[in-house]
């Protein structure tokens, strides 16, 4: 029997198991939308097209499942690149569906017409416009295939009307053939072995973990493998939940806001050992002073991240997670040696712990106004291990990594790559969507939380139940801390002059919200919000000159961190 | 340093937008770049003269390998290669000059594929360097107008690109 475009891109859908898509209506997805009402799919209606791509990117972190978004042409396709771009930079899979202008009106102008194809060249894995219905199973097949294999990314598939119209005969390819494109999963033994060989060797080792060991569901075997050879382990913002904080072996995260004694370990390491990182600026500093004295193993299944930024000393391109169980499976050939190693690391480990002792993450405690560092901490404190915090972009966000300690893998979704302010509300809806039985909490700051407030409603039509904090401190702080530190004190356009009433605000779509000034309101509040049924907003009045410490200073290197200001 | 790419790709729309976005979103240099499809019809094949030190030509192999349409990618540097380009270079020809400029041609194995009573065009193959020549030796006869193809290369011996060949 022939099925439509539209009708074949649903089955496509269904076949590769996506149970929810998020999205927003338009002339040109009008058949996809009619025929939806017949397919057992579940349709999210954000009030945003940048909403729904960062909430399919929500879903797809905290499940680890492609995302699907759509979006209608022209202006929809273009509200979705900041979504999609944000996925692309922290390696998110997933397939956003835009509608076209019909085939023969595609580079007239037309109507809502926009080049999405080549506007989204540089910000997806790869993208497709459908042209001929007959290569459309073939090309939603591959979509999915591209987006989740690999170094997962965004995959766009552009889908003319004339196309969603037309029929053909409906035939799930059973496989893809890519003559282009194989991912090298599995990792050189010969290159673990020589990795082993410099292991052995060292006593300064560290660890630096960053967002492929969540990606490659990787954190048990780099758990087993940083325990087998007792290394410490540093995290980046996008590593950050695949390495429990609580672990003795634990540096927390390292770069320009990261913990003195996880820079001071990369600094003074002699072995760094990379995990699914991509030495991004924010983490290196300035690359001259970057672990000077170390080698660096770099393992990544992307050979493109490897000696981008940094030279390495043994690259390995694989799958992590096939990786390091090969690593711990050597590791154990070698049982003196590890004996001998873990002897001769100890001091190393001692030294560490001095560092720690030293400068701990730590901050000064108020009576009087509310510090945002110790609404984080009550927030940990207040909700269960198995809760999903994801965040905006700014001091919140890097609060966030500070204080709040994650134990689990996927349960800490923020915009590293791209810094996305605006991502956290979405993204949690995304993550209530998928998992509508656990605490889902954006931790947002004034600014980032206006960005894309108008979801409010999306999270009440659905009865998806998001507690939002909104560390308020009528600033844009991170820009507003700078500007501080580095352009004395002249705060240009980062004051919001205007005091919002978020309270009102959440009222006015059926929300909850509550409001703490002091600090013996905070638990109270965080308490009440976690018991109300539906989404709350948690405002928080917080010291509003308050500075996200330590800081490594832009173009510094690690060793000239600034511990207070 | 010079170096010298082919890519072969898929032979689709789009796909010369990927590898001309990669070089300039990432701020590689393309000196030049060509493309025509191969013996399959399904495969393009670029040549692609860029520069760069090590590290760079590293990232922008990779990089290009990574872009799904890209089949294989073969830097030719430190290796044994026959590289041509084509040039078409339209040149003054008038009395006095007219004897000259064939007799350049001639030497350069070029041929005259237009005439006109006051100039030659003239079609010459061969290295960029002997490209190079030419219109050094054409100059001061007075040139008009030069197209040049940009070099292709094919590595020397009996395989193709593909080993099975």
């Amino acid at each position: 029997m022939k099925k439509t475009g539209s009708q074949i891109l649903l089955e496509c859908l269904q076949l590769e198991g996506v149970d929810t898509i998020f999205g927003y209506p338009g002339g040109t997805v009008i058949n996809i939308y009619d025929d939806l009402m017949d397919y057992p799919i579940r349709h999210i209606l954000t009030r945003h097209e940048q909403a729904a791509v960062h909430a399919a990117d929500g879903y797809a972190r905290a499940t680890g499942k492609v995302g699907v978004a759509i979006a209608t042409s022209g202006p929809g396709a273009t509200n979705t690149i900041t979504g999609i771009a944000t996925a692309y930079m922290d390696s998110i899979p997933l397939v956003v569906i835009t509608g076209q202008v019909p085939t023969p009106l595609i580079g007239n102008d037309a109507f809502q017409e926009a080049d999405i194809i080549g506007i989204t060249r540089p910000i997806t894995k790869h993208n497709y416009l459908v042209k001929d219905i007959k290569d459309l199973a073939r090309i939603v097949k591959q979509a999915f295939y591209i987006a989740r294999t690999g170094r997962p990314g965004p995959v766009l598939i552009d889908l003319p009307k004339d196309v969603q119209i037309a029929s053909a005969k409906f035939e799930y390819p059973s496989t893809v053939e890519l003559r282009g494109y194989k991912p090298t999963y599995s990792g050189n033994v010969r290159q673990v072995e020589k990795a082993v060989k410099m292991i052995l060797a060292s006593r300064k080792p560290v660890i630096y973990v960053g967002g492929g060991a969540t990606l490659s569901d990787a954190s048990q075997e780099l758990r087993t493998f940083a325990e087998a050879i007792q290394a410490p382990v540093t995290t980046t913002l996008m590593g950050m939940s695949s390495f429990p904080k609580r672990h003795p072996l634990s540096l927390g995260m390292l770069g320009m806001h990261g913990t003195y004694y996880a820079n001071m370990a990369v600094t003074n390491s002699d072995l760094l050992i990379a995990i699914g990182a991509r030495f991004d600026d924010r983490v290196t500093g300035k690359i001259a002073t970057f672990a000077p004295h170390a080698k660096i193993i770099h393992v990544d299944i992307d050979p493109t991240s490897i000696k981008k930024n940094v030279r390495v000393d043994l690259p390995i391109v694989g799958d992590l997670k096939d990786v390091l169980q090969k690593m711990v499976q050597k590791i154990a050939e070698h049982g003196e040696g590890i004996e001998k190693l873990i002897d001769e690391t100890s001091p190393w480990r001692e030294e560490i712990s001095g560092w720690k002792e030293q400068h701990p993450m730590t901050y000064k405690p108020s009576e009087t106004v509310i510090k945002p560092q110790f609404v984080i901490e009550k927030l940990r404190e207040l909700t269960s291990e198995d809760a999903i915090v994801t965040t905006e972009v700014g001091q919140h966000q890097m609060w966030t990594a500070q204080f709040f300690d994650f134990t689990q893998p996927r349960t800490f979704l923020t915009s590293g790559g791209l810094g996305t302010m605006g991502f956290g509300l979405p993204s949690a809806l995304g993550a209530q969507a998928a998992f509508p039985e656990r605490q889902v909490i954006d931790v947002s700051g004034d600014g980032s939380f206006q960005m894309n407030s108008q979801e409010l409603a999306t999270l009440v039509q659905y009865r998806l139940p998001v507690k939002i904090v909104i560390l308020n401190n009528n600033f844009l702080g991170m820009v507003r801390q700078w500007q501080q530190l580095f352009f004395n004190k002249r705060y240009s356009q980062t004051c919001m002059e205007l005091p919002i009433d978020f309270i009102k605000l959440a009222e006015a779509y059926g929300a909850t919200g509550l409001r703490a000034t002091r600090p013996d309101e905070v638990e109270g509040v965080i308490r009440k919000a976690m018991e109300t049924p539906g989404p709350v907003i948690m405002e928080f009045k917080i010291s509003r000159e308050e500075n996200v410490m330590p800081m490594v200073p832009a173009g510094a290197g690690l060793n000239e961190m600034v511990l207070a200001s | 340093m010079k170096h010298t790419i082919s890519v072969l790709v898929e032979n689709e729309f789009g796909v010369l937008s990927r590898v001309s976005g990669l070089f300039s979103g990432r701020g590689f240099n393309i000196e030049s770049l060509s493309v025509a499809p191969t013996l399959d019809p399904s495969i393009s094949r670029m040549t692609i003269v860029t520069s760069g030190d090590d590290q760079i030509l590293e990232q922008i192999t990779k990089q290009l390998n990574k872009l799904i349409d890209t089949i294989k990618v073969i830097d030719f540097t430190g290796e044994d290669f026959v590289e041509r380009e084509l040039a078409l270079i339209k040149v003054t020809a008038e009395e006095g000059t007219r004897a000259e400029v064939l007799r350049i041609t001639d030497i350069f194995r070029g041929k005259v594929v237009d005439v006109t009573p006051r100039s030659y065009t003239i079609e010459v193959t061969g290295a960029p360097a002997k490209i190079d020549a030419i219109v050094e030796l054409l100059r001061p006869a007075g040139l008009k107008e030069i197209v040049r193809s940009g070099p292709v290369v094919l590595g020397r011996g009996p395989k193709g690109w593909r080993s099975a060949d």
